[in-house]
């Protein structure tokens, strides 16, 4: 053998075997690769108390915004909520393919605005998103949300499957669970849920709107609704919670589809407390928040007050 | 202009209508933006399905199986009547299948029947041509008995059916597959720059959701076997099969446009036949077809002597040496009364098998505003552009839910989507008419009409948890769409299996105000196979398929009845 095939076949051979060793190497241990840092993600976004605003405000208007911003300003206002150059992630409820006038998802006026709000005070970004029950683009087209976020200057993401990541919630029913990135890798979460009725749970407001932050097979919470609903408020802590009543949704929830079933309140809530707000909400629906299930849980769990007029109330009507 | 500027002419027709096409398709989806404060209903911004309507087997078709030519149909006259004069410049210039099979043919092969002699043997016309004529025969004395099969082998809804349901999905899932694996290697700039060209076809390219469809495997390989068929023989579908190309070649039988050879300059060089896409035998010494001329003009454009020119009114007398064209199909009357005798048998035995007239799949869930099922299927021709367009991926081709007769004509499937209440881009984009365009109004109903409704919900009490399980659930009445909700419940004290009490509510179907969307079925958590399902009986398409004596709809004062179109 000569000196120079004898080079060029154990090159050869020492190549092919650095290929072998170097695949195997690669497929037994993946993580040497992975310099990514892991993902931050918060699921409490709450602001600190402060006894000089009460946790539940309300204000009655037909001119929606101007309801929005008494019932802001007379809890503390946006700059107590969003600070400059903070990354905010509003949840409206987009949950179905109706339009606003049906009452089945949060009116477009109140996100705009609130979009606005935030972005005057100083958000570097405002994200707007839901994981909604009916084909997303179909619902943020004709709920008129996706038109007036956009106009007002937010980013309106549609879920996609790659955007979900599977956290451990903590709860006693929700342990391991997949939920939308934007929701728990933000700075600030805006709460803007809409008053509807809902046969199971008889109610669907703020805690219940949460259920939108979560993908995978919802359905199967249904089973039992109030715990997984708890878990969720339990987890899930939104700096603000605005609850869109200007309509409310008598009958038919939580989807809707009839005008006859929508009562006109122009009212928007304001609160810090979830569990107050659900509680002052429900009586827009009629209902007695101590005989609803999910509510009565909520306080037990002490995530909130049902007297809501024992945490700070104060409305405008 | 000179041969090779009108031949270069051509290829780049062919390259432009082959994008229009695709683009039409990809376009046929919902990816668009309104205002919802201005535009109360959802409507595509282009006519995605023009194309089909240029097709002149589609309206010949099914003007012969419904006796009408339905809306933009007409078009497909602009290329009926050039081609009377001039024959089948279609196929050679326009045809986005035939362009595709002419580039899969001229991609260099080893095989030597795609070299010199073999190359020149194989473009010289062969029988097997006959075979399309039959075929076009067999399909047409079908539809003029009322079953339309045309669309099965029809080169546009061939190909929108096949890119639509087969091509993009399957890309959509390499992309995402190929994403992922890059990513798994957890390189960051590498994760990175893929995320990045991803997210660049993306738009163009990829659905805005990912689609499954069902029985797409069959579409496949017809689709696969026409392609893969050009490695064998130069265009073998064009020649052989394409029952639209056969229907051109008949409609040329009058052209006045042809190719004229002169023997004299000829030196028998074959190169002519070397590059010929139709089989017609443009050599000197062999008769010229003229339905079976492609007009791609190669043999003009590569003959070195110029003793071919293609021009009105050639020169047809013939010599010793060079025989006169042949204009007329080349097919025996036994063969085509065989043909037309075959096809229209197939109506008798299609429709004496169990056909839906006596026995119809209770799953055969049409689109909402389809015609009556004989009607629709004197109608549908397999396009797939309903089931491309549908958002919710609730479309799906058939494989034997409509029988043998309706193969590839879509299927709603709830468990996979189910039909959005204000959606009516599947009659938008229907090129025959079997789903009709809906208003929003005639979709949902109002206080005088009636909702369009393709079935009815039912309960397996067995699977459904507060009826069999002493567990909370109602997701059903959570989705249910109309107003009042068809799903009602009623609250029941059960005894789980310990004796403890459980309050549940029990879910019941009004079959009255049901319009049988199938939200129910697709929310259901028993996700194998749902507690509540959905069959096309009560749709309103069909006098005879309901359950109801009368319908007593809470929601509308006068009495409801099942309507005809």
């Amino acid at each position: 053998m000569k000196r120079r095939e004898f080079l060029k076949r154990t090159t050869k051979a020492t190549a092919l075997a650095a290929v072998c060793g170097g695949a195997g190497w690669f497929f037994n241990n993946r993580q040497w690769f992975n310099y990514e840092p892991p993902m931050v993600s918060k699921h409490s976004f709450e602001v600190a108390p402060d006894n000089r605003f009460p946790q539940l405000t309300l204000t009655r208007d037909e001119n929606h915004a101007a309801a929005l911003h008494d019932a802001l300003d007379a809890i503390g206002s946006i700059k107590r909520f969003v600070q400059p150059g903070e990354r905010v992630t509003i949840k409206p409820n987009v949950g179905w393919d109706r339009t606003a006038a049906q009452a089945a998802t949060t009116s477009p006026l109140l996100v705009g605005e609130m979009v606005r709000l935030c972005l005057e005070a100083g958000a570097s970004k405002v994200i707007v998103s839901d994981v909604t029950c009916s084909e997303a683009r179909r619902c943020f087209l004709r709920s008129g949300i996706r038109e007036a976020a956009e106009k007002a200057g937010a980013e309106v993401i549609l879920p996609m499957r790659d955007d979900f990541v599977v956290m451990d919630l903590g709860g006693e029913l929700l342990t391991s669970w997949p939920v939308l990135k934007h929701f728990v890798e933000t700075d600030r979460l805006i709460n803007m849920p809409i008053v509807k009725q809902h046969s199971l749970t008889s109610c669907t407001i703020s805690m219940k709107n949460l259920y939108g932050i979560l993908g995978g097979r919802r359905n199967k919470l249904h089973q039992e609704i109030d715990r997984s609903i708890v878990d969720l408020a339990s987890f899930s802590r939104p700096t603000l919670t605005v609850v869109d009543a200007t309509r409310v949704l008598m009958r038919g929830g939580p989807q809707g589809g009839s005008l006859d079933d929508v009562n006109i309140e122009h009212t928007v809530l304001c609160a810090t407390d979830q569990v107050a707000a659900d509680a002052r909400a429900v009586e827009f629906l009629g209902l007695d928040a101590a005989r609803v299930g999910h509510i009565v849980l909520a306080k037990k769990a002490g995530l909130g007050a049902i007297d809501y007029r024992s945490v700070g109330y104060k409305e405008n009507i | 202009m000179t041969i090779q500027t009108v031949r270069n002419l051509r290829r780049f027709s062919q390259v432009l209508f082959f994008a229009v096409f695709c683009w039409l398709i990809l376009k046929t989806n919902f990816d668009i933006d309104i205002d919802p404060t201005t535009v109360s209903e959802i409507t595509l911004p282009y006519p995605v399905s023009i194309a089909l309507q240029f097709d002149p087997l589609v309206a010949l078709a099914t003007l012969l199986a419904n006796g009408t030519l339905f809306k933009g149909l007409l078009w497909s006259l602009v290329i009926l009547i050039p081609t009377i004069f001039i024959g089948r410049f279609f196929c050679g210039w326009v045809c986005p299948l035939g362009s595709l099979n002419h580039w899969l043919s001229e991609i260099r092969s080893e095989r030597l029947s795609f070299r010199g002699k073999g190359k020149i043997e194989s473009n010289r016309y062969k029988k097997y041509q006959r075979i399309k004529y039959y075929i076009f025969l067999f399909v047409i004395a079908a539809a003029l008995f009322g079953t339309l099969q045309t669309g099965l082998l029809d080169p546009l809804p061939l190909m929108a059916r096949s890119i639509g349901t087969v091509v993009l999905p399957a890309t959509h899932a390499a992309a995402d597959g190929a994403l992922g694996w890059v990513k798994s290697f957890g390189i960051p700039p590498v994760s990175s720059a893929a995320q990045s060209v991803y997210d660049f076809v993306a738009p163009t390219l990829l659905n805005f959701r990912r689609v499954h469809f069902h029985g797409i495997l069959t579409i496949a390989l017809l689709f696969g076997s026409i392609l893969v068929l050009n490695r064998v023989f130069t265009r073998f579908w064009c020649r052989g099969l394409c029952p639209l190309g056969a229907m051109l070649g008949i409609f040329s039988r009058y052209a006045i446009f042809g190719l004229q050879k002169d023997e004299k300059s000829c030196d028998h060089c074959n190169l002519c036949l070397l590059s010929c896409q139709g089989a017609d035998n443009p050599d000197i010494g062999a008769k010229w077809r003229q339905p079976e001329c492609h007009l791609c003009l190669n043999c003009q454009a590569v003959c070195p002597q110029g003793s071919l020119k293609f021009k009105f009114f050639p020169t047809l007398e013939g010599t010793v040496t060079n025989p006169p064209p042949i204009q007329k199909v080349d097919i025996s009357k036994r063969k085509t009364i065989a043909s037309l005798a075959g096809g229209a048998a197939l109506f008798p035995l299609l429709r004496s098998g169990d056909s839906f007239e006596v026995n119809a799949n209770e799953r055969l869930i049409r689109p909402p505003g389809s015609v009556a099922e004989d009607d629709f299927l004197a109608r549908c021709i397999r396009c797939g552009q309903c089931m491309r367009v549908c958002p919710n991926n609730a479309l799906h081709p058939t494989l034997l839910e409509s029988g043998m007769e309706g193969i590839w004509t879509p299927i709603l499937i709830p468990r996979i989507g189910y039909c959005e209440p204000s959606c009516t881009l599947c009659g938008q984009v229907c090129p025959t008419g079997a789903i009709l365009e809906l208003t929003m109004t005639e979709k949902v109903g109002d206080k005088e009409t009636p909702p369009n409704r393709i079935g009815t919900a039912f309960f397996d009490r067995g699977r459904c948890l507060p009826w069999a399980m002493a567990t909370p659930c109602i997701v059903c009445e959570e989705w249910c769409p109309t107003s009042p909700k068809s799903i009602y419940l009623k609250e029941e004290v059960v005894l789980d299996r310990e004796g403890n009490e459980v309050r549940v509510q029990r879910p019941y179907i009004d079959p009255n105000i049901c319009t049988g969307c199938g939200a129910c079925e697709f929310a259901c958590p028993v996700v194998d196979r749902p507690a509540v399902y959905v069959t096309s009986v009560g749709e309103s398409r069909s006098p005879d398929n309901q359950l109801l004596l009368r319908r007593k709809d809470p929601s509308r004062p006068s009495r409801e009845i099942p309507y005809e179109r």
